[in-house]
């Protein structure tokens, strides 16, 4: 196990160096700097601030300075917002991006497995029929237009709601409606499909036979199984939805983490963009360790020994 | 199952009317202005800033020597009062009394020069890039720019700027500068408290910052919202009204409507936010009494590559410029009551006695399609084409796209020729366009300070904003005419005469329309001021509910 882990550690490490240099240089391939702007900064003074910031060197030589100070977890000022480091950008607006995203994840887990349970269980009935219904609805309207619909019916319509903001619990409610459409549509399904299997399976019919009731069956034996495909699902959603939506962030103007992946790029932001890069590859990999575990929690069928899964 | 459904449904909604009741506080007439600032300000370091956003807040923040009244005059703000000497090349400035920081300390000639010095040192952390603002101070350039400069001048002593005692500072200027009281009383000539000189991120956070104006930081939470309250040591409280000053961040032009119209903002569209095309043409149809619209002093233009093939050509230009019709465009492009620009200085700057725009009429030339048809021809011949060759408009992102397809029609239309329209991410459009890299690209200009010299000095030779390879040495010397004279008649004549180079004779720039500010404003604010250059005011408000 230890070891497992372990590999599974060292792998993570070298794909983000390599992350990181790939990043770095095709950003510096890309035209443009942070100071390029519409009323041209006179070249001497620009001069004197590439200078500061050491983009006057050779970008190979910038890149060595860059990977000196990131593995002494340095990763510098931005250059947009003068006076800030990039840490404590990514420390403020990850907070609220964090925050949102989770309640959304685990509205998304609850509701999602609920309504593929029902709709397993009453197979080819109407409840499935329409759950599936609202499912496909959900998976293919986009974020963006849940957030503005639901926005202007419940904010600005019957103003039930605030507009745009942060600042009582109630305010979460429509941005984590439009975060969470997608992903409980999306579980309902793999849970529906996932479920009509296990439930015809010969373990549940062995149980019945025991005797167990059907709600031991259905929660013991039915949901443990059922729920492997959405633990899959899980970690690369949570890391795409703790880090941000932009699209929603914009809507209801929250001080996420996902305004600042577009805009650091719009602006050049060197070492922002390298930042949030990281950060977010970080948040990712981890999302899947933690899945990688999470597995062979759930999962006894999954052994592991000399480091290799078996299944 | 059901009944538990309905509880639980019943429950919620009980909760929910319980909770919003809650969150609503009275607000009464409560002295509180509200805004949209759409992103962070970059800096609030006065040496740092250098755009609309940061200067909005630090407006409130902060009082120059000098400010602006509501017609745009020069009225005193920390000087009481100042003496013009040596041909309007010295400056002493006698400072007021009673003026005080936040923290309550008295702001004195010293912070002025530890300011302005600080922001010219080259080592300054990181160097800022609005320097050159400062430029009209003796030595300050020479000063400022220490790499690969052999007259770099290292002692911060022989800058133009001293303080005689606590109220009196003395500035020398490089030239006559007859607008510099308008420096004076612009965001890069603010006053810095010394307790930056240990402490370099002074501006970072609302905990450490200290101001002299009307009001005073408090809270700033990074990417979301930012409070401003009043300061009770400000020399000029009793014209302040206003407790407070919210400002938002919010990037969505229609949820900062939404806002408005719920209530939750007071102001919304420009500066620092927007209205969306499409609602400002339905605000403007129902005359929403709550909509103002008002020039401001900034143009949008096209530029042409002056050292490309066919561009080169005087008549080829011409014909370009005379065969579209700039009325259609505002009217049906961009629709928020811009005026058709047939010159490059806009309205809303001072020439002699008045304007500038109506005591120089920019008809420098006029829309006619057959002419244009006319000069296309002769143009190609000069150059020895046959026809005009496919070329590429670009423009970056945003209503751009319709104004550049709406003129590509009507190049096609009235001249049978084809202009393909291209989109461009705004920083690789920027580098083309200071690179030459283009055929015709879309621009605009905003003045800095309310002369007319901030738009044509842009176009001298080598000039760092001359992004459209224009070479004139009659215009290079009567902007050198009118740099050197701080008589007014002189110095408009001059400029007249340059633009009329600029425009008339050689059609450098394709001038399209004068932008305007639009702004949904509660009727309840009064008070408040637009200036020349769009910039809101927002200190003198009061909230008459």
């Amino acid at each position: 196990m230890a070891r497992y882990l372990g590999g599974k550690f060292v792998n993570i490490i070298v794909s983000l160096l390599i992350l990181a240099t790939a990043t770095f240089f095709l950003m510096k391939a890309v035209p443009g700097d942070p100071f390029t702007q519409e009323k041209a900064i006179p070249p001497e003074i620009k001069a004197q601030i590439m200078a500061h910031y050491g983009l006057d060197k050779p970008v190979w030589h910038q890149y060595l300075i860059y990977m000196k100070n990131l593995f002494q977890f340095d990763l510098g000022e931005s250059m947009k917002s003068s006076n800030r480091t990039v840490t404590s950008i990514i420390a403020d607006s990850f907070g609220t991006s964090f925050k949102v995203g989770i309640i959304a994840i685990i509205v998304s887990v609850i509701i999602g497995v609920y309504l593929g349970m029902m709709a397993a269980l009453r197979h080819k009935k109407f409840i499935d029929n329409f759950f599936m219904f609202i499912a496909v609805l959900g998976i293919s309207i986009p974020s963006f237009v849940v957030g503005a619909m639901v926005q202007y019916f419940f904010g600005v319509k019957f103003q039930i709601f605030t507009v745009a903001g942060l600042e009582g619990p109630l305010d979460y409610v429509l941005p984590v409606v439009a975060l969470s459409t997608l992903p409980i549509a999306f579980i309902a399904r793999l849970t529906r499909s996932t479920m009509l299997e296990v439930l015809t399976s010969d373990y549940i019919r062995t149980a019945k036979a025991k005797g167990l009731t059907p709600h031991a069956i259905l929660w013991q034996h039915g949901l443990r199984n059922g729920i492997l495909p959405v633990v899959t699902y899980l970690g690369p959603m949570t890391a795409n939805v703790i880090t941000g939506s932009v699209v929603v962030e914009q809507i209801f103007g929250l001080p996420g983490l996902g305004a600042y992946f577009v805009e650091s790029i719009t602006n050049r932001d060197y070492t922002l963009i390298m930042g949030i890069t990281i950060f977010y590859a970080v948040i990712l990999m981890a999302a899947r360790f933690v899945t990688d575990v999470l597995y062979i929690i759930i999962d006894p069928r999954i052994k592991i020994s000399g480091g290799v899964v078996k299944k | 199952m059901k009944k538990k459904l309905l509880v639980l449904v019943s429950l919620i909604l009980v909760f929910t009317g319980v909770l919003s009741a809650c969150g609503k506080s009275g607000s009464g007439s409560d002295q509180t202005f509200r805004m949209n600032l759409t992103t962070e300000p970059p800096s609030l370091d006065v040496a740092q800033a250098q755009d609309q956003t940061s200067f909005t807040v630090l407006s409130g923040l902060f009082e120059g020597l000098t400010r602006m009244d509501k017609d745009g005059n020069i009225i005193p703000g920390v000087a009481e009062k100042w003496d013009v000497a040596d041909g309007g090349k010295k400056y002493t400035f006698h400072l007021r009394s009673d003026a005080k920081w936040s923290n309550g300390d008295p702001v004195t000639a010293h912070d002025f020069e530890y300011s302005w010095k600080r922001t010219l040192d080259p080592k300054l952390n990181p160097p800022a890039p609005y320097a050159y603002q400062l430029y009209y101070i003796k030595n300050a350039q020479n000063y400022n720019i220490e790499a690969d400069n052999p007259n770099h001048i290292s002692d911060p002593a022989q800058v133009g700027v001293k303080a005689i005692d606590d109220a009196t500072l003395e500035v020398n200027l490089e030239n006559p500068t007859p607008y510099f009281l308008n420096i004076t009383a612009f965001f890069t000539s603010y006053p810095v408290h010394k307790s930056a000189q240990t402490n370099a991120n002074w501006a970072a956070e609302a905990k450490d910052y200290i101001s002299n104006g009307p009001f005073k930081l408090s809270t700033w939470k990074h990417g979301d919202s930012m409070e401003l309250v009043q300061n009770e040591n400000y020399w000029d409280k009793k014209d302040i009204h206003l407790t407070s000053v919210k400002f938002s961040m919010v990037k969505d032009a229609n949820t900062e409507l939404s806002m408005y119209k719920t209530g939750k903002l007071d102001w919304a569209g420009k500066p620092t936010g927007d209205i969306p095309t499409e609602q400002l043409a339905k605000f403007r149809e129902e005359k929403n009494p709550e909509l103002t619209i008002k020039p401001i002093a900034s143009t949008y233009y096209y530029n042409f590559n002056n050292e490309k093939k066919p561009f080169n050509n005087v008549k080829v230009r011409k014909a370009l410029s005379m065969a579209i019709n700039r009325q259609d465009i505002v009217d049906k492009v961009t629709k928020a009551g811009q005026t058709p620009a047939y010159g490059f200085v806009s309205g809303g700057i001072h020439g002699v006695s008045g304007e500038y725009r109506s005591e120089v009429k920019d008809d420098y030339f006029k829309e006619d399609v057959a002419e244009a048809k006319k000069l296309l021809a002769e143009g190609l011949q000069e150059e020895g084409m046959t026809s005009m060759p496919e070329f590429t408009l670009t423009f970056n992102e945003g209503l751009h796209k319709e104004v550049a397809e709406a003129i590509a029609n009507m190049w096609k239309e009235n001249l049978g020729i084809t202009a393909k329209t291209e989109v461009q991410e705004w920083k690789i459009f920027l580098k083309n366009r200071q690179s030459l890299n283009y055929d015709v690209a879309r621009a605009g200009w905003g003045a800095d300070y309310n002369d007319p010299m901030t738009f044509i000095d842009m176009f001298t030779t080598g000039g760092g904003n001359n992004d459209i390879g224009f070479k004139n040495a009659d215009y290079d010397a009567l902007v050198k005419e009118a740099y050197a004279t701080s008589d007014q008649q002189k110095r408009v004549d001059a400029m007249a005469k340059a633009e009329k180079i600029l425009i008339g004779d050689n059609q450098a720039i394709m001038p399209i329309y004068y932008y305007t500010s639009a702004q949904l404003v509660k009727p309840y604010v009064k008070n408040y001021v637009v200036d020349f250059g769009g910039n809101i005011d927002y200190t003198r408000i009061s909230i008459e509910k």
